[in-house]
């Protein structure tokens, strides 16, 4: 038998049938769903009078629209109230669980899935959300789904889809201290471009991969669909058993060890060939902060705001100067000397406790810059706030003047009440800097959670290494 | 499904790449649980100086005249061309209802991203991909005073000029097959209903802890 990728495997492992045109019928885990992109789903099945196939496969939870304060009196918002009525309504009419609003199993929904165990390798996960890439960490095949799709996954348990293309990501070496797997994506998509990944499955390997927490493997895989990729993947290995063990809805007993030993083989076999190979020296990469509106538009802490009169593309060239007039930025300005008006630390990307402890650790004994308007940290589940709270990371935050704030995706994409003004600038956890999407004409900077936090200290970017 | 076939209309040049899905319809039009009335708010920022709220009447809201659809020669596109990478960005299908409900049935482009590509099909919306060549000379075609009009013939795969140039594209069958007959993905998967079941207790066998 030939040499197969850990995306062979996976969707070999899940394919119903194929049609003569190479068209598949991918049956699909687990479906994760959130208030924003299921109710016309819902809606569509019951117009059509179906019935989800399989209800236990469906997990759901409010997410997008959640206030991050005071929710006990409920949402305010009477349009956003609405949806995630709307999705607890559906979930009882169709028997599915949903984690509520004031549950504390409730949270940004790619940081609730892992976290229940309710993700496990070797699955197929999709949720009508592109961030549903995350989920490749575990060694599973996660994609983002558009509502119909959501709609079709309910109904049919499966998706059509034709197989992608392979490449693999080997980030080779170590990284350097202070640098983190946020800095390793943002380094990725500067290198390989925000439509780079387009038409492929990325894996990725190598070293500094490997030396990655299961946190920092969600981050990276979080921000492979900002690299265009249909979905990220990383192989299954000891750090995976041990973060997936015990979890409430994992495996116990003879099933764990017949899942254990299953799960053996969910890697890419030796001589396997990929489409595209790209490696990346760990040691070459240096905090990260993005300059323009688009995650590509991405440099180090210690470099410049480049300029476009030195790009030879015109259509980039125009690209970077609409970018640099949209962030008020000078092409030529130290990244150092730019300053923030608002920090964010939370979302799918980095607001896991992992995340959490490395911007706490920045923050210990210190105090937020008088010149910020606002230093948010939003947990990324009710689970990962009562844990950061046994830890005492929530004192450390409040006594350096950041506010701690209830779980949901808030600031990552201004569908609630936190949102930056025009003009605004912020220095963002998060995993997109597109124009409006924190706010209409607020600007974004996104950055892992400890440069987060050091330029909430600072009140403008600094290298966390000369912290 | 309304059925694609053939489509003839006026091409919009909106001349950026890696347009997002944000662009394409602001996060505050996503609280709305329908699947309509998302035209109004298509390019929402771009389009109006002011900031839009849902259920608002947009009609006297301020236009910003510098964007592409507030241009006369554009208020009757129903084709949108566009540079690489259109749809970036989040999976919500709102962007093509939004660009559906104005109007749009054909977007071309040297490139998509993937789930917006994928979304497109499910809404009776063509994308095509066309090399940059070609989409640099129909910009040139499009930005004239007379606007550009072209006619899209799906069963042929080509796209006509009113001057006689044919510019021929490709179409995933099964998805050609689908728009031209505007079929149900759904209906067509559950056909397959016992292969699925078959698969599924299989997979109750092999790996009994996803279920």
């Amino acid at each position: 038998m030939s040499a197969k990728t850990l995306y062979d495997k996976l969707w070999e492992d899940h394919l119903v049938r194929t049609d003569d045109d190479g068209t598949g019928l991918l049956y699909i885990d687990r479906h994760l769903v959130h208030e924003v992109t299921s109710p016309q789903a819902f809606e569509g099945l019951r117009m059509a009078g179906r019935k989800p196939w399989r209800v236990n496969a469906v997990i759901a939870t409010p997410d997008h629209n959640v206030p991050t304060t005071n929710r006990a009196s409920g949402i305010s918002d009477p349009v956003a109230k609405v949806q995630v009525e709307t999705l607890d309504r559906n979930c009882i009419e169709f028997g599915i669980t949903e984690f509520g609003m004031n549950d504390t199993r409730q949270g940004v929904v790619h940081v609730v899935g892992p976290e229940q165990g309710l993700i496990l390798p070797g699955m197929t996960v999709v949720c009508g959300d592109s961030h549903t890439s995350t989920h490749g960490a575990l060694g599973a095949l996660a994609f983002g789904i558009g509502t119909s799709e959501v709609e079709h996954v309910l109904a049919t348990q499966c998706l059509i889809q034709k197989k992608s293309k392979s490449m693999r990501v080997s980030v080779d070496g170590e990284l350097g201290v202070g640098v983190t797997a946020k800095d390793i994506v943002l380094a990725i998509i500067g290198e390989i471009g925000t439509a780079g990944g387009t038409g492929y499955v990325i894996e990725f390997a190598g070293d500094a991969i490997r030396a990655l927490s299961m946190e920092g493997r969600m981050t990276v895989c979080n921000m492979t669909i900002e690299a265009g990729a249909r979905a990220g993947i990383i192989a299954v290995d000891a750090t995976t058993i041990e973060y997936v063990k015990g979890r409430p809805h994992a495996p116990t007993g003879e099933t764990w060890d017949a899942a254990l030993s299953s799960w053996q083989n969910l890697h890419t076999d030796d001589g396997a060939v990929f489409d595209r190979e790209i490696h990346i020296d760990a040691a070459s990469i240096a905090p990260q902060v993005t300059w323009g509106t688009s995650p590509e538009m991405v440099v180090s802490v210690l470099d410049r705001v480049p300029d476009p009169e030195r790009e030879v593309d015109s259509t980039k060239a125009e690209g970077m100067r609409r970018a640099l007039d949209y962030m008020g930025l000078k092409a030529g300005t130290p990244i150092s000397e730019i300053p923030v008006d608002l920090v964010f630390i939370g979302s799918c990307t980095n607001g896991r406790i992992e995340d959490l402890r490395a911007a706490a650790k920045i923050a210990q004994g210190r105090k937020v810059a008088g010149s910020l308007t606002q230093a948010l940290v939003v947990p990324g589940s009710g689970l990962v706030k009562a844990q950061a709270e046994q830890e005492g990371l929530d004192r450390i935050f409040i006594e350096a003047g950041f506010e701690w704030r209830e779980p949901g995706c808030s600031m990552c994409l201004a569908m609630n009440a936190d949102q930056l003004k025009p003009g605004q600038r912020c220095a963002s956890t998060s995993n997109r800097n597109f124009e409006g999407r924190q706010g209409k004409d607020g600007r974004t900077h996104l950055v892992g959670p400890a440069m987060a936090a050091a330029a909430a200290i600072a009140g403008h970017f600094v290298d966390v290494r000369d912290l | 499904m309304e059925k694609f076939i053939k489509f003839s209309g006026i091409v919009a040049p909106l001349d950026r790449s890696n347009v997002d899905t944000d662009a394409i319809i602001p996060k505050q039009f996503l609280k709305s649980i329908k699947r309509s009335g998302f035209g109004p708010n298509l390019f929402d920022e771009w389009r109006y100086l002011d900031q839009g709220e849902p259920d608002q009447d947009c009609a006297g809201r301020p236009l910003n005249p510098a964007f592409v659809l507030n241009d006369n020669r554009y208020h009757k596109a129903s084709i949108l061309l566009t540079r690489a990478n259109f749809g970036c960005g989040s999976s919500r299908e709102h962007a093509p209802w939004a660009l559906a409900d104005y109007g749009f049935r054909v977007i071309i482009a040297p490139s998509f991203a993937d789930i917006f590509f994928n979304n497109c099909f499910k809404n009776g919306i063509l994308p095509i991909v066309l090399d940059s060549k070609t989409v640099d000379r129909l910009f040139g075609l499009a930005g004239r005073d007379q606007p550009l009009e072209l006619t899209v013939d799906l069963d042929s795969q080509k796209l006509f000029t009113a001057a006689g140039d044919t510019i021929p594209f490709d179409v995933d069958p099964f998805r050609k097959h689908c728009l031209l007959q505007g079929l149900d993905d759904i209906g067509l998967t559950l056909q397959y209903s016992k292969e699925i079941r078959a698969f599924e207790d299989q997979r109750k066998v092999t790996a009994p802890w996803v279920f």
